[in-house]
């Protein structure tokens, strides 16, 4: 097959957007692998000859990266594995059981979609701070065990289960949340990993409210160590480029690992919402 | 039989519903409506040790804020990022998705996860990374515009600049999602009218203008709420790459909100401006939606 010359112009943009789109993070690669110093001088270089591991290893060291990112890996799972039992239970509910007030109850989650989480942000430190949960794990956390768009996903995708199969369960006796356990469960598990999927995501790459929450440094998640570090390390491009890596790696790992479910995820969420 | 299965779905739901419902209405709506009033009242940093301190002082909060120039600078901002920033990249999304879906596509795959890839990195260590980019003398970009001829830009230390920088950063980073929303926007569009188009002999423009448009008009509308509402919130960007300078340029509401409430913890003037953010937004949706029923 020949190409004509529009789609010779058409893949000449898209190769274009392509190179755009992968020369911050190739830049970020590169430099991390520099010797101290080198992504700042001129002429630029692009490529690290001679290349180190120095940096990472300056991290795990000197800077005790290994303990922010153990708190973002503790942060991140609790929160998608409750995310994702907590969500279900609700989008199963609402999506497949009938009792009073649901409808009305459902319009009233979607009003919370158009709230900025911000606007919460300063009184649920303050509720939390009474509690005694600033600089804990639960605090961290508490905003992704539950979410609205977490609801829908799994109510839209919940709506498709064959109401026959549930009824035939309920004749033979099954109560209600073993037919949730045992049934639906192991149907809705596409859309288990699509959630499970966009709260790790967010989890790991939230910035926002683990500053807030989180004042003690030891207790940092990784983007807010990174923050931290980038204050006094400014002049330190390949250490900092070292450190966003290790903090884009897992995400872009998850990502690639798991790219169909949370693409469809998004197109689903789009088109009936 | 049917009375019974009903009363034991009620049952079952309300065990189901308890543990989300629980957690949003603890940890989102009271919280909500708790900022709401603590927009009305003087917390402040004596207010934390002792909250039952903090006094109702009305509309106070909301007169001292909109007198201050600092305000209206952040809102200036965060208005330039949402109105100029949210567009461009609605466009740049349309645009690859329009590509991406263009017949005779060679690794169209490819092209689409390294579009995405930057939606799914962490913001801050992207902020970082950028930076660096945009050094005067050292970052690639200068570099680039230097060799195709044209003067370095002092990206954000200028100004007239830091803005700017800001929102190709938010292109950049996000552009990828609203293409695939875009992409399942395309697929619904029926095949017949491109091609009953076509055997009428309009051209390309004529079928992008009269097929493609209206037919991704709820697309658009989806599109626009959901990146206005995100494009509101500027927080991280300004707050790694330019602590609000130079000369509070790219201050944006949350930033000056953040300041307030975390940095001087003024939570009640702190309140008051996310009180105010929400009704930008708020503002801005029901534009939105009243300018696609007038369309349609």
């Amino acid at each position: 097959m020949k190409l004509r010359p529009s789609s010779i112009a058409v893949h000449a943009v898209l190769i274009a957007g392509a190179a755009a789109t992968l020369a911050p993070l190739l830049w970020m690669l590169s430099a991390s692998f520099m010797t101290p110093g080198s992504a700042s001088s001129l002429p630029i270089k692009l490529l690290p000859i001679p290349a180190t591991l120095g940096n990472y290893v300056d991290l795990f060291t000197r800077l005790d990266i290994a303990r922010s990112f153990a708190n973002s890996v503790i942060i991140t799972t609790l929160a998608t594995l409750s995310s994702v039992v907590i969500n279900a239970m609700a989008g199963y509910a609402f999506g497949k059981l009938i009792f009073p007030g649901r409808d009305r109850m459902f319009r009233g989650l979607t009003l919370a979609l158009v709230v900025p989480a911000q606007v919460a942000m300063l009184p649920l430190f303050l509720f939390l701070r009474e509690l005694g949960l600033v600089n804990t794990y639960i605090g961290a956390l508490i905003p992704y065990m539950s979410s609205v768009f977490g609801i829908f996903l799994i109510r839209q995708y919940v709506l498709s289960v064959p109401d026959e199969l549930l009824d035939a369960a309920r004749i033979d006796g099954a109560g209600e949340l073993r037919i949730f356990w045992t049934i639906v469960l192991p149907i809705i598990k596409p859309i288990l990993v699509t959630l499970a999927t966009f709260t790790f995501l967010s989890a790991w790459n939230d910035f926002m409210w683990p500053l807030i929450i989180l004042s003690d440094s030891a207790k940092y998640t990784l983007p807010v160590a990174l923050a931290s570090l980038s204050g006094e390390h400014i002049l330190d491009a390949e250490l900092m480029m070292a450190g966003s890596m290790l903090t884009v790696l897992p995400a872009l790992g998850a990502f690639l690992v798991f790219q169909k479910s949370y693409i469809q995820g998004i197109m689903s969420g789009s088109v009936k919402g | 039989m049917t009375d019974r299965i009903t009363r034991q779905q009620s049952r079952a739901a309300a065990w189901l519903l308890l543990p989300a419902l629980a957690l949003i209405g603890l940890f989102f709506v009271i919280p909500v409506i708790a900022g709401l009033l603590l927009s009305f009242t003087d917390f402040d940093i004596y207010s934390i040790s002792a909250p039952q301190a903090a006094r109702f002082v009305g509309l106070e909060n909301y007169r001292q804020v909109l007198a201050w120039p600092q305000l209206w600078q952040a809102m200036r901002n965060t208005m330039y990022f949402v109105v100029v920033g949210a567009p461009i990249s609605v466009l740049v999304s349309l645009g690859a998705a329009l590509l991406l879906n263009s017949p005779g596509i060679r690794l169209r795959g490819l092209f689409r996860t390294i579009y995405f890839a930057p939606v799914v990195t962490p913001l801050v260590a992207i902020a970082i990374v950028w930076r660096y980019l945009y050094h005067p003398r050292y970052g690639l970009l200068n570099n680039f515009i230097d060799n195709i001829g044209l003067s370095p830009i002092d990206w954000l230390g200028d100004p007239q600049w830091a803005m700017p920088a800001i929102i190709l950063v938010a292109i950049w980073k996000n552009f990828g999602y609203n293409m695939i929303i875009f992409t399942a926007g395309l697929q619904t569009i029926p095949r017949e009218l491109f091609e009953a188009a076509a055997v009428d002999g309009a051209n390309a423009w004529w079928r992008f203008r009269h097929v493609t448009v209206p037919g991704l008009k709820p697309t658009f509308l989806f599109v626009g709420v959901t990146t206005m509402i995100g494009y509101f919130q500027l927080f991280a960007e300004p707050y790694i790459m330019t602590q609000g300078g130079p000369l509070g340029s790219t201050r944006s509401l949350i930033l000056l909100m953040y300041e307030e409430g975390f940095r001087w913890w003024r939570m009640g003037i702190a309140s008051t401006i996310a009180v105010i953010l929400f009704a930008m937004t708020l503002i801005g949706t029901l534009v939105q939606l009243q300018l696609a029923r007038r369309n349609s």
